[in-house]
């Protein structure tokens, strides 16, 4: 290895069981700062070798932190990697897999992690309690975004990139009879056991390589390493063709009927932008069965200053020390209340650096750990215990002092011991996540100090130390018999172990001690903060004061102090914090329970979520035949469900600029009632009915009757729902003998269907009658004006199209532009019209006949917004605009169009005379013409008759539909209004937002030709 | 996600071609007009909200277009068979219970 930055790398003869390669000199940068690493490094072993203390400042406070542990449970090292449009946010250092060039930056930590400004907020830490952010920033409300850009900017939470993604992401959706979740001890054997028993197999594991904690083990496993047996065990899984392997895959949440969502990071590793296929992967995953071995963490110990950079997991030291060949400090101090952490001194020991001492509270512990500890000369402090650490932005000593057997108060003097490195273990937290998403209540268990998995409510079952299983030998034991039960309930195999277990040397232990909150010579509320969850800066304190203010639900004590909120989901904090909060309510933890975990298990990219489903792919765009036409046509489009539908369409000015959408609307209603206007209608839903019962059918469902409609004819029909309310509406035309073709809204046309097969499903299956979509098998060409006949005539002469030989509501079959055609002679402008319906793929070819048929009348094409201004001069409603789900057809004025006397009980007939739909102050619709004819109401205003009370105002309605009419020189709009029919003549107010209140008087809501003679024209 | 087993398609199918209908077995009165405002509302609007077995309906809306019931335990969201219209359930409340 040539001349090297990195001070805390392990020569290779020390650390022979490090997977990472030294001979592989891997640059990066971190805040800007050029350093090395090597191969088979995380962005956080590198740091830690490179001997970077702070990476990072605390939310609240603005503290230093340092790397506390080496997987998905670190709180502080978050980093920022990359720039540009392929930056990511909030990676924790300890999950990035080094990489050439790698840019790395604190997001915590503003101007810069080693001088923070915010620091200066640590001296105030005492005017920031709990609920801080709700006591100070309540009110005044308006000042909430200004204050939301300085907590955002100071807490440090990530950038986004604001250039659009360059990565690619997909999805795989996969099948298994066992899905494996954790390639630690137990996931291995489960899989090899599932596996040769012929289950189709998947196993993930977050991390690059499989092995999980043994990677870092120094056990030894049938005599060999633990990392050499991973090895023999992985190159054996290979063997298997019915088994999938899925490293760098994380399994971040557990869904209904055994659905698993898997995020695999394919090039994530190899560098930003790197790949040619997709950067990750969306696995979607339906197993028979899931075996959950996702393994356990180790808990923090709670004592004051436990968040000076150098404090860090005792288990986590060891992995830095074996697996990476980084030895993160000099002088270490172990603070542990187990035997397991004893293993982290002997290793510290042999990578030959130093072991100040092992601080035990426990009084008498006698696992056959301390003989080795002891063998190696290591200083063993019982019953006591590190209540403060020392130093700014590194562990410089600790105060160390005598403890009683509960560990609950002092009981000698103080001491002072200089270390730069606090190793600590509090014992170990089962990851019991995946589990809880299931539903699965955790289940506090006194002999392992932590809370196991709930009885299963999926087909899932957990082992290992997920389980609280922590000994090696039982480990493996319980994956094999899990894995082949999973491989037998699945089908496969008679559930018993088909491979010898290896044999293990293992320690006999001693009972751990559970201890949550290091007692110190202070209570908590006045000790230097004891850090519960490191990345929102929750301490012991803290819980405590908002026990003091009255909350004593972990839920709400979680919300108020933020603990367990942030990225980390307090996967370290959370038993500590619940202990705590029990023990100041002077409860059982059991009875206070845990928070419930929800996925995500870590953060998972929106891009990974997305997949291939953004920009033209989001959702399936739908046009009419005739699309291309208008687009050529400059035409401007909306969106109505996914149909693209002409809006307006703008026209070039002898000026060379483009009309606005109201000068082009005003052009186009003028030539609808002037001449002749052409509308592409194809979008509007069309089911064809047949059958013996249609008729009667149909009649059941329209509030108006059908039995008497002849062949040839068209009703209008309005359909609600069981409450009475409009539903939807449409003509319906009877086509002969049992057969109709119902028109539908554009955005209705699916959920009418819907209901039809629900009435014939469900409640009168005797009724013979079928339903056919047939809305994509027509293209539709309404022209409407004074000229329409004389247009139709110029491409029809196979039908007589005098007004009395085919009359308003009838409809033809014939011929326009030689194709074979239904045209209905029914109107939604008020002026003569035809409905022209063709074979869609003859639409472009009679659209474009029809223009070149109307150019002498000066054929004019109109788009959505026109139709809707002429229907609102008639004043014909748009159900969905002008109704909203609360309006019978009385409210709408529309009592016409109830059959009263059908024998039958049609669908909501019963609830328009129920009281309520019997009000007489129910809102009601009518006409607004502003006092100002050319001031228009904005659609949505409320409208008051009493613009002078005082606020809040009574409000009696409200605008549903609001225009400019050119054809009456003033504006329009529609309103319902309570009472509204029988307040004709009466002037209201509509109070605006910006300040201006607009006077408008009810009138009819049909504005134009209210006779209705003009679609009678000859 | 819910692994739904289509009865007419004889298939388990993903959620996402499925379509919810709420409660099963609301029979529509023969006489609505004959109902008193309090019946018809009743029929109208109140639904069991069970904390256990349900039987509900689900529209295979983007398969078979059929609709069909469930036997559903609302808190574990399993579902405990799926049955035709015109199909009574073999699975209810009161057995599951003796059998607990
Ligand atoms: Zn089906």
């Amino acid at each position: 290895m040539t001349k090297t930055s990195q001070i805390n790398r392990l020569s290779a003869h020390v650390c022979a069981s490090a997977r990472t390669d030294t001979s592989v000199i891997i640059n990066f940068t971190y805040n800007g700062r050029a350093l090395q690493g090597v191969a088979g490094d995380t962005l956080a072993s590198a740091l830690l070798a490179n001997g970077v203390n702070v990476v990072g400042r605390s939310f609240k406070y603005g503290r230093p932190r340092g790397i506390v542990g080496h997987g998905a449970e670190e709180p502080n090292a978050i980093m920022q990697i990359g720039s540009g449009a392929a930056t990511v946010p909030n990676l924790k250092a300890t999950q990035v897999e080094l990489y050439e060039g790698l840019e790395s930056a604190s997001v915590n930590g503003w101007p810069s992690v080693d001088f923070d400004l915010m620091s200066i907020a640590g001296w105030f830490s005492r005017l920031m309690p709990p609920g801080f952010y709700y006591k100070t920033f309540m009110y005044p409300a308006k000042l909430w975004m200004t204050y939301e850009h300085f907590i955002r900017k100071a807490a440090g939470l990530g950038r986004s990139p604001v250039e659009e993604d360059p990565d690619c992401y997909d999805k795989l959706n996969q099948h298994a009879d066992v899905l494996v979740i954790g390639a630690g001890p137990a996931g291995l054997m489960a899989a090899l056991e599932a596996a040769y028993a012929g289950a189709r197999v998947i196993i993930v594991d977050e991390q690059a390589e499989f092995g999980g904690s043994l990677l870092a083990s120094t056990q030894r496993i049938d005599g060999q390493t633990a990392a050499a047996w991973v090895d023999d065990t992985v190159a054996q899984l290979r063997t298997f063709s019915n088994l999938q392997m899925l490293p760098r895959s994380t399994a971040f949440g557990y869904y209904d009927h055994n659905f698993v969502g898997i995020l695999e990071r394919r090039s994530d590793h190899l560098g930003l932008c790197a790949s040619a296929g997709s950067r990750q992967r969306m696995h979607r995953v339906r197993a028979k069965r899931v075996v959950l071995a996702t393994g356990a963490f180790e808990r923090p110990l709670v004592f004051s200053h436990n968040d000076i950079p150098g404090v860090m997991q005792a288990s986590s030291v060891s992995t830095y020390v074996n697996r990476y060949g980084v030895a993160p400090g000099n002088q270490m101090l172990l603070f542990t209340c187990n035997d397991s952490a004893y293993q982290t001194a002997l290793d510290w020991h042999r990578s030959g650096r130093t072991v100040v001492a092992i601080v035990d509270s426990r009084s008498t512990p006698n696992g056959e750990i301390m003989a080795a500890v002891a063998e190696q000369g290591i200083e063993v402090m019982l019953g006591h215990a590190v209540i403060e650490a020392r130093g700014s932005k590194r562990v410089k000593s600790a105060l160390v002092a005598p403890i009683n057997a509960q560990g609950s108060r002092l009981v000698g003097a103080v001491t002072r011991i200089a270390c730069d490195l606090i190793a600590c273990s509090g014992g170990w937290s089962p990851a019991i996540h995946l589990s809880s998403h299931t539903g699965a209540k955790p289940q506090w268990d006194a002999a392992i100090v932590g809370f196991r998995p709930g009885s299963s409510l999926q087909q899932e079952r957990s082992a290992g130390s997920c389980r609280g299983t922590y000994r090696l030998s039982d480990c493996l034991t319980e994956g094999a018999d899990v894995g082949a039960q999973a491989a037998q309930l699945a089908g496969f195999g008679d559930a018993k172990r088909l491979f010898a277990l290896p044999h293990i040397e293992e320690y006999g232990e001693h009972p751990q001690q559970a201890l949550f909150l290091v007692p110190h010579t202070k209570r908590s509320s006045r000790a230097p903060s004891q850090f519960v969850d490191m990345q929102l800066d929750v301490t012991a304190g803290s819980i405590a004061i908002a026990v003091a203010e009255g909350f004593d639900s972990i839920e709400h004590v979680k919300r108020y102090t933020a603990l367990g909120f942030g990225t980390d989901q307090g996967k370290l904090g959370n038993i500590n914090g619940m202990a705590i909060l029990a023990a100041a309510l002077d409860q059982d933890i059991a009875n206070v329970g845990t928070t419930i975990f929800r996925p995500a298990y870590t953060p998972t990219t929106f891009g990974a979520i997305a997949g291939r489903d953004i920009g033209g792919l989001f959702d399936p765009e739908r046009h009419t035949a005739a699309h291309h036409w208008h687009v050529r046509q400059g035409a401007v489009f909306e969106d109505v469900g996914q149909w693209k539908r002409p809006w307006y369409f703008p026209r070039s000015t002898a000026s060379g600029s483009v009309e606005t959408i109201r000068a082009a609307v005003d052009r186009e209603c003028l030539a609808v009632r002037n001449s002749v206007g052409i509308l592409d209608a194809s979008t509007l839903g069309k089911i064809d009915i047949q059958g013996p019962d249609a008729a009667e059918f149909v009649t059941r469902m329209y509030t108006n009757s059908y039995l008497k409609l002849a062949a040839g004819k068209c009703r209008y029909g309005v359909m609600l729902k069981e409450d009475g309310m409009i539903f939807d509406d449409g003509v319906c035309a009877c086509l002969g003998d049992n057969h109709y073709l119902m028109f539908t809204t554009t955005g209705g046309a699916a959920g009418v269907l819907a209901w039809l097969e629900l009435w014939q499903q469900t409640e009168w299956p005797e009724l013979q009658v079928y339903f056919t979509s047939v809305t994509d098998h027509w293209s539709t060409a309404t022209i409407s004006g004074p000229n329409a006949r004389r247009v139709l005539a110029k491409v029809c002469d196979d039908i007589d199209l005098d007004k009395n030989a085919f009359g308003f509501m009838d409809w033809r079959d014939c011929t326009v532009a030689g194709v074979g055609a239904r045209v209905f002679r029914i109107s939604f402008t008020g002026e003569l019209s035809y409905e022209i319906n063709v074979p869609a793929h003859y639409g472009r070819h009679v659209w474009e006949t029809l223009m070149a048929a109307g150019e002498e009348f000066d054929i004019t094409p109109y788009g959505t917004e026109s139709m809707h201004v002429l229907r609102a001069e008639k004043g014909f409603i748009i159900v969905g605009q002008d109704t909203d789900g609360s309006m019978t057809p009385a409210d709408m004025n529309m009592d016409w169009v109830v059959g009263r006397n059908k024998v039958f009980s049609f669908i909501g007939k019963r609830s328009l005379y129920r009281s309520d739909a019997l009000r007489a102050d129910r809102k009601q619709l009518v006409g607004l013409k502003t006092l100002r004819r050319s001031e228009i109401l904005p659609e949505g205003a409320q409208i008051v008759f009493d613009p002078q009370q005082s606020i809040p105002m009574s409000m009696q309605g409200h605008v549903t539909s609001s225009y400019y009419s050119a054809n009456l020189g003033h504006s329009i709009a529609l309103a319902v209004i309570k009472g509204g029919l029988s307040r004709m003549g009466q002037v209201v107010h509509c109070p605006l937002a910006d300040g201006r209140t607009l006077a408008a008087e009810i009138v009819s809501s049909v504005f134009y030709d209210p006779k209705g003679v003009r679609q009678h024209v000859a | 996600m819910l692994l739904i087993h289509c009865p007419h398609c004889r298939e388990d199918r993903e959620e996402e071609e499925f379509s919810y209908g709420g409660e099963a077995h609301i029979v529509r009165p023969l006489a609505p007009e004959s109902l008193t405002d309090e019946a018809w509302g009743d029929y109208l609007f109140f639904r069991k909200n069970p904390r256990g077995i349900h039987h509900e309906m689900w529209y295979h809306g983007t398969g078979c277009r059929r609709y069909f019931y469930a036997t559903r335990n609302t808190l574990t969201y399993a579902i405990l068979e799926t049955y035709c219209v015109g199909e009574k359930p073999l699975v209810s409340a009161s057995i599951v219970s003796t059998a607990l």
